[in-house]
C-alpha cells in the first residue's frame, strides 16, 4: 500500500475520533473501567482494523484472516467499540460492557465477543499467543499476518520477553507487534516502579525490527506497519509514544485513569470538548 | 507394535507419528526436555511440526494456546512440576478458560523422578489441575494403556493433562485391552472391598489383592486412569457392593485420586474409605521402590489399609 494521502489520514482521524467518543462513553455509562489504556491504542486500533487488518466482519472466523491479539486485556474496551463501528456487532452491544451475561467483559474473552481472536487479561499470555499463532499460520503456510498489542506495564512479565526471544528465533516475519508506551502503570510512572528504558534498544538486542512513532497520529502509525511488513527477516516492534487516557479531560495523562470512576457529568462534558476538536 | 522391554515414552512417540501421518494439526512442543519426553523422532520426522521453545514452560503453554486457535492440535510436554505449577496460570487462562485444545504431557510422575529429587518430583500435578473446569486428566499407566487412550485424547476437543511415566517398561495388561477416557477399569473383582489405583500403584495394587486373596479376603481392584471426569458411576457400584474402599496413588493424598474418590463416597454412598499416597510432604532423591517402602505405599501397606477399612465396616465407622 502507498503512503496514506491526505484524505485518507483525515478519514482515520475520524474514525479514531468516532471510536474514542464511543470509549468515553461506554465506560461513562458503566460508571467505572479500564478507560485510560483503552483510550491510549485507540489510534491504533483504529488503523489496524480500517487499513491493515485483512478481516471480514460478518465472517468473524474467516480462516484466511489477519489475526489480532489485545494482549494487554483490560484495554479490550478499546477494542470493542473498534470492533462494533468495523461492523462485527451492532453498536447497541457497546452499552452492555460489563452487564451480567455480556457480551462484552472487562477483559478479552475469545469464547464470548465475535472478532476476538485470543482472550487475554493475565499480563504477558497473549503474547505467546500471538507467537503460537504466527507458527502456525508459517506451518500452514497461511499468508495472513498477526498482530498484536502488549502494554508497558506488562512488559515487566518475563513471559513477553520469554515470547520475544522465541518469536525472532523463529523469525516470524509474519508478527507485527506494537507496545502501548503510555509510561503509567496501577502503582505510578512506569520509570519509578520498575524502568523500561532503554526500550526500543532491548527489543533491538531481542532480535526485532523497531519503530517508535507518535501512537496518536494514525499516518505516522500506518507508516511503521507498512514498513514493518516490508520487514522479511523476523518480527516487527512498534513503539507507540501514547498518553494515556487521551482525549478524555479527567483522564488523560493522570495516573488514577488505569481503571477509574466516570460521573455522567464527566463523560458527557469529554464527548462535548472532544466534538470541538478540530479533525 | 512390538512393545516388550519398551519404554513408554518410545511408544508414545511412535503412536504421536503415526497419527500425524493422517492429521496435520498434531504439533509437538517442548521446553529443552525433548530428549527426555522422547520426541526426537517426531522432530526428525516433522521438523516444521516441533517447536522446542528453550527453557520457558509458560511461554510454552501460551505458544500451544495460540496454535491451538489456528486449529492445531498441540502436545506439550515437560516434567510433571514444570508442565503444570510452573505454567499453571498459563494453563488456566490461556488453555482452560480460553477452552483451547492443547494436550499436556508431565514426565516423570511422582516417586518416578527419583535421582532428580524433591524439585523435580511434584506430588500436586494432577490435583491443581484437576482444579480447573473442563480440563481432562488421565495417567496411562502402560503402552497398552496408552496406545488405547492417545487416539481418544487427540479425538476429544478438549485440553487434556497426561501424566506419563515416560521410562516405564512394564506392562499391565494384556495387549490390545480397550480402555475409555473417562470410565474406570476394572482388573479383578471382588466382594469385599475395592481397591481404586492408578498409575504405578496398578502393580502393588495387584499384589495387594493376591496377598489378601491368600487371607481369602476378595478385593475387587479397579484401575482409575481418568481422574478426570470422574467415572462416578462405578465408584458407587463399588462402594455399594464391597462396601469398603482403599485408594492407591503415586500423588498426594490432597486432591488427587483418594480425594476425588472421597468426594464421590461422601455424596453418594458413604463406606468406610482409606486412602495410600503421598501424605502431605515433599519428595527426595531416591528410586522408586526406596521411595514407595518410605512413604507406606507398597503391596504390604495397601493390603494392611485394605484389612483396616474391612474392620471399619462392622463399626460402622466412616460409613453406613
Amino acid at each position: 500500500m502507498n503512503d496514506l494521502n491526505n484524505d485518507e489520514i483525515l478519514e482515520l482521524q475520524r474514525k479514531a475520533k468516532r471510536v474514542r467518543s464511543l470509549v468515553i462513553e461506554m465506560i461513562g455509562r458503566l460508571g467505572v473501567g479500564h478507560i485510560g489504556g483503552a483510550l491510549s491504542i485507540v489510534e491504533a486500533l483504529t488503523v489496524l482494523y480500517f487499513r491493515e487488518m485483512r478481516v471480514r466482519p460478518e465472517e468473524p472466523l474467516w480462516p484466511e484472516r489477519d489475526h489480532f491479539v489485545l494482549s494487554k486485556g483490560h484495554g479490550g474496551p478499546g477494542l470493542y467499540a473498534v470492533l462494533a463501528e468495523r461492523g462485527f456487532f451492532p453498536l447497541d452491544l457497546l452499552w452492555t460492557l460489563n452487564q451480567p451475561e455480556t457480551l462484552l467483559p472487562s477483559h478479552c474473552d475469545r469464547l464470548r465477543t465475535p472478532g476476538i481472536d485470543m482472550t487475554a487479561g493475565s499480563l504477558g499470555q497473549g503474547f505467546s499467543a500471538a507467537v503460537g499463532i504466527a507458527l502456525a499460520k508459517k506451518i500452514s503456510r497461511n499468508p495472513s499476518r498477526v498482530f498484536a498489542i502488549i502494554g508497558d506495564g506488562e512488559s515487566q512479565e518475563g513471559q513477553i520477553w520469554e515470547a520475544a526471544m522465541l518469536a525472532s528465533h523463529r523469525r516470524l516475519d509474519n508478527l507485527i507487534a506494537m507496545q502501548d508506551y503510555n509510561r503509567m502503570q496501577i502503582d505510578g510512572n512506569t520509570c519509578d516502579i520498575n524502568g523500561l528504558e532503554p526500550l526500543e534498544d532491548k527489543w533491538q538486542a531481542f532480535g526485532w525490527n523497531v519503530a517508535s512513532v507518535d501512537g496518536h497520529n494514525v499516518a505516522e502509525i500506518a507508516d511503521a506497519i507498512e514498513k514493518a511488513k516490508k520487514h522479511h527477516n523476523g518480527p516487527s516492534m512498534i513503539v507507540l509514544n501514547t498518553v494515556k487516557g487521551k482525549g478524555a479531560y479527567f483522564a488523560e495523562g493522570k495516573l488514577s485513569s488505569h481503571n477509574m470512576k466516570v460521573t455522567e457529568e464527566e463523560w458527557k462534558n469529554a464527548i462535548v470538548e472532544l466534538q470541538k476538536e478540530g479533525v | 507394535m512390538e512393545l516388550a522391554g519398551r519404554e513408554l515414552r518410545s511408544v508414545y512417540t511412535e503412536k504421536l507419528i503415526e497419527m500425524a501421518e493422517l492429521d496435520d494439526r498434531i504439533v509437538v512442543l517442548e521446553a529443552d526436555l525433548g530428549k527426555a519426553s522422547g520426541t526426537m523422532p517426531f522432530k526428525d520426522k516433522y521438523p516444521d511440526r516441533f517447536i522446542d521453545v528453550g527453557v520457558a514452560e509458560a511461554n510454552m503453554i501460551g505458544v500451544a494456546s495460540g496454535m491451538a486457535v489456528m486449529g492445531k492440535i498441540p502436545f506439550a510436554h515437560s516434567f510433571t512440576p514444570f508442565a503444570t505449577r510452573r505454567a499453571f496460570d498459563q494453563i488456566a487462562i490461556s488453555v482452560a478458560y480460553a477452552r483451547l485444545n492443547v494436550k499436556i504431557g508431565g514426565t516423570d510422575p511422582g516417586v518416578t523422578a527419583e535421582l532428580n529429587g524433591g524439585t523435580h518430583m511434584s506430588f500436586e500435578d494432577a490435583g491443581i489441575v484437576r482444579n480447573l473446569p473442563g480440563m481432562i486428566v488421565v495417567e496411562p499407566a502402560d503402552s497398552i494403556q496408552l496406545l488405547s487412550l492417545l487416539p481418544q485424547i487427540v479425538e476429544v476437543d478438549s485440553p487434556v493433562y497426561m501424566r506419563l511415566d515416560r521410562k516405564n517398561t512394564k506392562l499391565f495388561f494384556e495387549p490390545d485391552t480397550e480402555f475409555m477416557l473417562g470410565k474406570i477399569h476394572q482388573i479383578r473383582d471382588g466382594g469385599d472391598v475395592t481397591i481404586i489405583c492408578s498409575g504405578i500403584m496398578i502393580q502393588s495394587s495387584i499384589e495387594a489383592a493376591d496377598i489378601l486373596q491368600r487371607e481369602g479376603i476378595h478385593a475387587r481392584v479397579l484401575n482409575m486412569h481418568t481422574l478426570k471426569p470422574i467415572d462416578r458411576e462405578q465408584i458407587v457400584k463399588a462402594a455399594r457392593e464391597t462396601g469398603a474402599i482403599v485408594t492407591a496413588e503415586n500423588h498426594s493424598i490432597i486432591n488427587g485420586w483418594g480425594s476425588a474418590v472421597a468426594e464421590v463416597i461422601s455424596e453418594e454412598y458413604p463406606v468406610p474409605l482409606r486412602r495410600i499416597g503421598v501424605k502431605d510432604h515433599f519428595g527426595e532423591v531416591g528410586m522408586t521402590d526406596f521411595l514407595l517402602k518410605k512413604y507406606k505405599m507398597t503391596a504390604d501397606d495397601i493390603a494392611q489399609t485394605a484389612r483396616d477399612a474391612i474392620a471399619l465396616k462392622s463399626t460402622g465407622a466412616g460409613g453406613r
